[in-house]
């Protein structure tokens, strides 16, 4: 067990997590909340899959997978935007009902040969850095790198844009960014689009580059739902999902490689020893997201900040009374 | 800039379609109706979404008719599904009046049915103990772990606003892989993932028990969970809708701010809330293990946590509907498993639910269709 | 009405707008029953009417907010047809609403720019920032451009509002209730700053409801009433305030209260040395000292956002005192809960009807007994006593006046003034000892405004002390026994005698006499 090893493995894991959190991050900060993730990105994976089955071309396979979660988040938008129902509620059925196409769909897939993957790519001089070049520059996929890409874009895009501004109006003050002409509902179906696209993305990466197959449910084993609870740990700040994302990475890693070698610290590994202590290991994961869920809540309280204003209230303009 | 025509009229169709906000109450059979609509909307969304797949949907929804309700036998059979239905329906119930999403049903009857094993398997009771100590204790035990598995959520979400609905269903991961660790480590009987049997005075009597005494009983599956399931019902509704705590759980659910305003503590309502909701689950677990499968073992729910979140959706919230709806939703988990692609029952629910919140516009909306009367 | 009318009409060259023949039909109200309205190059013209007059419809439909039913509007003489406010703004037409439409966790500058289409992608805020510190300064409005929104008090908050319509290049500027938020002294610099724009070529459309305001700076007036004008575009020297009351309002209004002569008993409310922190942690309340008796009403004067409100809330057992002690009948309530202040008599009418007043798609039953369901009779045990209860519900509706189909109807379906009464109705019926309103009148129309005051003072003869916490300072002035006045969290001083003069000094933190400030703010 090598710690390097685990944290670059981490950060391969963690990259479907960053994209999943970065779609949250951008549907939550205009307003809409995203409980469908785990639907989407269930769908996106089994819509890679399948097309790359078909037609040989992982490339294609991702842009299917996205377009698919994408048109799977507007059934959300229609229902919360413009018909400004429960937002909790929707993002369920959501799930639900991406988890049922996914499945539907993806009856035969799990018989499928082997496919051709998302390449890999190991990047020159950056991979000679001792410890970094290793986690962060070798033999990773390419959806790695474009992870590395978006983080700061997203950043950028946020706080110092105009699109990014009027985003942020639109999730804390639609009323506000409506008297100035900005379009509230058209902004916040574009980013729940935007959001399907990520999560198509996050599953795509799953089934095309991370953990390459069909596995029915069990190919996101409720990471989506990870990505909801990073989402506010992220305070909805992307570099602060990119440390999330990579350290749940590295937790999932862990978890199942330390049963593997015999000796563990210098002292006889439990876990190797006692396999079913496995099944404590495999609810860290989920432990985690509680305990950052509450570190993100936490410190959301304490400093009055946090959530957009409007996150999860439908807008209805010109209702009487104005 | 933009170039601002004098007014054109472009619309040639001399009608026009207009939601309003509606100003009245909605009598009660409008509001059935609208429910009815949107579930006629997604069965026959579902049909096409069949076809398209290559099913035949009027083969698949016949066949579900007829294998959930077409002789006393698979009714029986349904009712069994219907059982912790009615028991997680009305958990979900309890929560969602107060606006708290316990998505966390599934992990509480797992937990549910742990905590009534223990009482056989640790055990609790000592052996040899007559039917009623061993049905009662497991049904306390399993409310209190039931609770327990509710209450922690609650918790984070009182003291440090943690958002429920995810705190909820990464509690359905850990109580899944904490069952499987008993029931590979600890119970694993003869290598199998499972415990042992249970002894026959834990088991809650089925209908075909009393063969003996009235023989069309015969092979009948239904069992006495459902007394637990009805006399739950009642009471929900009655704490609901006729107690102080029903009124507080409305008020706070209907604006938390006005609830603190009057009074009402809101931040140990919702661990109460929690933990009934999640006592209520844990019972349908107890029921399910104690009624059906009479062991600890891994598959002992197609997704009844989650599937309960829809009963309570559609039946409105209401104790009573929430029967009903179990009843259909139970036939249809029944008669699902035999359907092929094996998604199938999944994508129905999920698109009854789009539609079910989808139809709620038309609650709070009247359509109206009016005459053009301009230009 | 032809549509190829977009040549300049025979109107006189100096009109800037001109709405005529307006309709809009709300669901279940016709809120503009055929509008007219004109405004002229350089001019104030008020636009005065009662809350739900359909002023803010009219200029809602104006600004492209609302798209009208019918009529026609033409902006310099050019027939337009507005969808949104950016068409509105591109015409020159700008708005500033009543409640702000800010971003209150942007800065200045963001605000300004949001919408616009410069900067095209990359927010330059640096360059920005000098730009709009740069107008503020020409316009007489200085402000921090990098400051964010939640740090600025309400009167900044304005100068950003009508700094973002400057910036956008408007000519006609709707001021909604714009003195609302100021107190007296600052309404005339604020006038002032009006009289400069106008004299650069700035029309400036003003919405109000306060006579005086009117007559003291409109140049024209147009009242409307229910949906419809009732004088359009008339010259306001000469006529007095009882003219415009009466086109407002449809008939004679007294201005006077009658109140009886109560002698004040003992102190219900004392409280010392309260300290607490407003939504954002910032200093709220900075040491606040006050007492109520019995049978007084107290009024608290002051500009919005000088604590008023965590005074309120910090009395009711809603938001925690950081120091200080709150005693009423001598009972010490500091740090208890909400329910321990309503069981010693403290009832409250919140400022927030909808949101913290009642439940709305609860029914008027649960919403009336929201203060007595612990009691009997309504209370039975564990049950709530739905008999009772109905009962209850069904007196309050007959002696409150409360008009509403059923005891069993939501309330979010009952209009403003039904909705006060409701709580009006639960507050008074728990028999108070002490009673805070805030804004008890805001929003409502005069004769719903009477009712609610006359409701008051009953109280105050039934022995209740009342806190009346208001920004109208005429209504203060009439019900209240004495005045406190609050600036910036402290209580700058208690006026006795009415004297108007005396309230506005010290609303703006400065004192008349100042020996009196000093002795005031020992902290």
């Amino acid at each position: 067990m090598d710690a390097v090893i685990i944290l670059q493995a981490g950060v391969a894991t963690g990259t479907v997590l960053l994209f999943a959190t970065l779609g949250g991050i951008f549907s939550e900060r205009a307003g809409v909340m995203q409980l469908g993730i785990e639907g989407m990105m269930l769908l996106g994976a089994m819509a890679a899959f399948s097309v790359t089955v078909a037609t040989g071309n992982p490339w294609l396979g991702l842009l299917v997978a996205m377009l698919a979660a994408g048109l799977l988040s507007q059934i959300h938008a229609f229902i919360t935007i413009t018909l400004g129902a429960d937002q909790v509620v929707s993002g369920l059925s959501l799930t639900f009902v991406g988890t049922g196409i996914a499945l539907v769909f993806g009856e035969q897939l799990s018989k499928a040969g082997v496919i051709s993957l998302i390449p890999r790519y190991t990047v020159p001089f950056l991979s000679q850095i001792p410890f970094i070049g290793t986690i962060f520059f070798t033999d990773h996929s390419v959806l790695v790198y474009l992870g590395y890409l978006l983080v700061p874009l997203a950043s950028y895009y946020i706080y110092h844009t105009r699109p990014g501004m009027h985003l942020r109006a639109v999730g804390e003050q639609p009323s506000a960014a409506d008297s100035l002409g900005i379009n509230v509902y058209r902004t916040r179906y574009i980013y729940v689009f935007i959001c399907g696209l990520f999560s198509g993305l996050a599953g795509g990466t799953i089934s095309l580059a991370i953990s390459p197959g069909w596995f029915s449910e069990l190919t996101t084993s409720g990471q989506g739902w990870i990505a909801v609870g990073l989402i506010i740990f992220s305070q909805w700040d992307p570099t602060r999902a990119l440390v999330g994302a990579y350290a749940f990475g590295a937790l999932r890693r862990l978890v199942l490689d330390i049963q593997g070698p015999t000796i563990l610290f210098g002292m006889r590994n439990p876990f190797y020893y006692n396999p079913y202590w496995g099944f404590f290991l495999m609810m860290l994961p989920y432990a985690f997201t509680i305990i950052v869920l509450v570190i993100g809540s936490y410190s959301a309280m304490r400093r009055r900040l946090g959530a957009p204003a409007a996150l999860g209230i439908p807008y209805i303009r010109g209702e009487r009374g104005v | 800039m933009t170039d601002l025509a004098p007014v054109k009229s472009n619309n040639r169709f001399p009608f026009q379609i207009r939601f309003e906000p509606r100003l009245g109450e909605l009598k009660w059979w409008q509001s059935l109706l609208i429910s009815l609509i949107a579930l006629i909307v997604s069965l026959l969304v579902g049909a096409l979404l069949l076809s398209v797949v290559g099913g035949n949907p009027w083969k698949a929804y016949s066949h579900i008719a007829k294998a959930s309700f077409g002789d006393i036998g698979v009714f029986s059979d349904t009712m069994v599904k219907a059982i912790p239905l009615i028991l997680i329906g009305l958990a979900c119930s309890v929560a969602f009046r107060m606006k708290l999403w316990n998505i966390g049903a599934e992990g509480q009857f797992f937990l549910g049915a742990f905590g009534a094993s223990i009482v056989v398997l640790i055990p609790i009771v000592p052996d040899g103990s007559p039917a009623w100590v061993y049905i009662s204790v497991m049904a306390l035990f399993a409310m209190v772990f039931g609770a327990l598995w509710g209450f922690l959520p609650g918790y984070l979400k009182a003291r440090f606003n943690v958002n429920e609905v995810i705190s909820t269903l990464m509690m359905n991961y850990i109580a899944v892989a904490w069952n499987n660790f008993f029931i590979y480590a600890v119970w694993s009987e003869g290598g199998f993932q499972m415990s042992k049997m249970f002894p026959r005075a834990a088991w809650l009597p089925r209908l075909t028990d009393f063969s003996k005494q009235i023989p069309e009983l015969r092979g009948l599956t239904t069992h006495a969970g459902l007394i637990f399931a009805l006399i739950m019902v009642v009471v929900v509704w009655f704490l609901l809708s006729r107690s102080r705590w029903g009124y507080e759980i409305r008020l706070i659910g209907d604006n938390p701010k006005a609830a603190n305003y009057a009074g009402i503590q809101i931040k140990k309502n919702v661990i109460l809330v929690m933990m009934l909701s999640g006592g209520l689950a844990g019972l349908a677990g107890m029921s399910e293990i104690s009624g059906v499968v009479h062991r600890l073992q891994g598959a002992i729910s197609p997704g009844y946590g989650f599937t309960g979140i829809i009963v309570a959706w559609l039946a409105k919230l209401n104790p009573y509907l929430v029967v009903i709806v179990s009843i259909l939703f139970g036939g249809l988990i029944l008669a699902g498993r035999e359907i092929q692609p094996s998604g199938i029952p999944k994508l129905i629910q999920g698109i009854i639910l789009v539609s079910l919140i989808a139809s709620d516009y038309l609650v709070r909306n009247r359509v109206r269709i009016i005459r053009r009367t301009e230009d | 009405m032809t549509n190829n009318s977009d040549q300049p009409t025979e109107m006189q060259a100096d009109t800037v707008v001109s709405m005529q023949g307006i309709v809009k039909q709300f669901p279940g109200v016709l809120a503009n029953d055929r509008v007219t309205f004109t405004l002229k190059r350089g001019e104030i013209h008020a636009l005065l009417g009662e809350n739900g007059a359909g002023k803010s419809t009219l200029m809602n439909i104006l600004t492209g907010l609302y798209k009208p039913d019918n009529g026609m509007i033409t902006v310099q003489g050019k027939r337009v047809v507005f969808s949104s406010p950016n068409q509105a703004i591109a015409h020159g037409i700008g708005m500033v609403h009543q409640h702000f439409m800010l971003v209150p966790t942007q800065t200045v500058t963001e605000n300004i720019l949001l919408g616009l289409n410069e900067p095209r992608f990359r927010l330059n805020l640096s360059k920005y920032n000098a730009i709009v510190k740069d107008l503020g300064e020409r316009m007489g409005l200085p402000i921090d451009p990098t400051a964010h929104i939640w740090q600025l008090s309400v009167g900044e908050q304005q100068r950003v509002e009508l700094l973002k319509i400057l910036y956008r290049g408007a000519e006609v500027l709707i001021l909604d209730e714009p003195t609302a938020v100021l107190a007296p002294q600052e309404i005339e610099a604020f006038f002032c700053t009006l009289r400069k724009m106008t004299s650069q070529g700035k029309s400036i459309i003003f919405i109000s409801h306060k006579l005086n305001e009117v007559l003291q700076i409109a140049d024209r007036v147009t009242v409307m009433r229910r949906g419809r004008v009732t004088a359009e575009g008339v010259n306001p020297t000469g006529l007095s305030i009882k003219d415009l009351a009466k086109l407002m309002v449809g008939r004679e209004i007294t201005f006077d209260v009658t109140k009886e002569d109560v002698t004040p008993g003992e102190v219900v409310l004392s409280i010392e040395d309260l300290v607490c922190e407003n939504d954002k942690g910032l200093p709220a309340l900075r040491g606040v000292n006050m007492n109520i008796r019995h049978g007084e009403i107290v009024g608290l004067a002051g500009v919005a956002g000088n604590g008023q409100r965590e005074l309120a809330e910090v009395i009711t057992g809603l938001r925690k005192s950081t120091r200080g002690k709150i005693t009423i009948h001598d009972r010490d309530v500091t740090h208890t809960d909400p329910r321990n202040h309503i069981r010693h008599g403290i009832s409250h009418i919140p400022e927030d009807r909808h949101h913290t007043g009642t439940a709305p798609n609860l029914s008027l039953t649960d919403n009336v007994i929201m203060k007595s369901y612990t009691h009997a009779p309504i209370s039975k045990g564990w049950t709530i006593n739905q008999v009772a209860a109905d009962r209850y519900a069904t007196d309050l509706r007959s002696a409150y006046n409360i008009l509403s189909p059923t005891i069993k109807t939501p309330v979010r379906l009952l209009s403003g003034g039904n909705l006060q009464r409701v709580i009006l109705a639960r507050e008074i019926s728990t028999q108070p000892a002490l009673m805070v309103a805030m804004q008890p009148t805001r929003g409502l129309d005069v004769g719903a405004i009477e009712g609610v005051q006359k409701l008051l003072l009953l109280q105050r003869e039934a022995g209740a002390g009342i806190l009346l916490v208001s920004e109208e300072l005429d209504e203060l002035l009439a019900l209240s026994d004495r005045i406190y006045v609050i600036f910036e969290g402290r209580i700058v001083g208690e006026v006795m005698d009415k004297d108007i003069d005396r309230i506005g000094f010290l609303m703006c933190g400065t004192s008349p006499d100042k020996n009196e400030a000093m002795g005031e703010k020992n902290d």
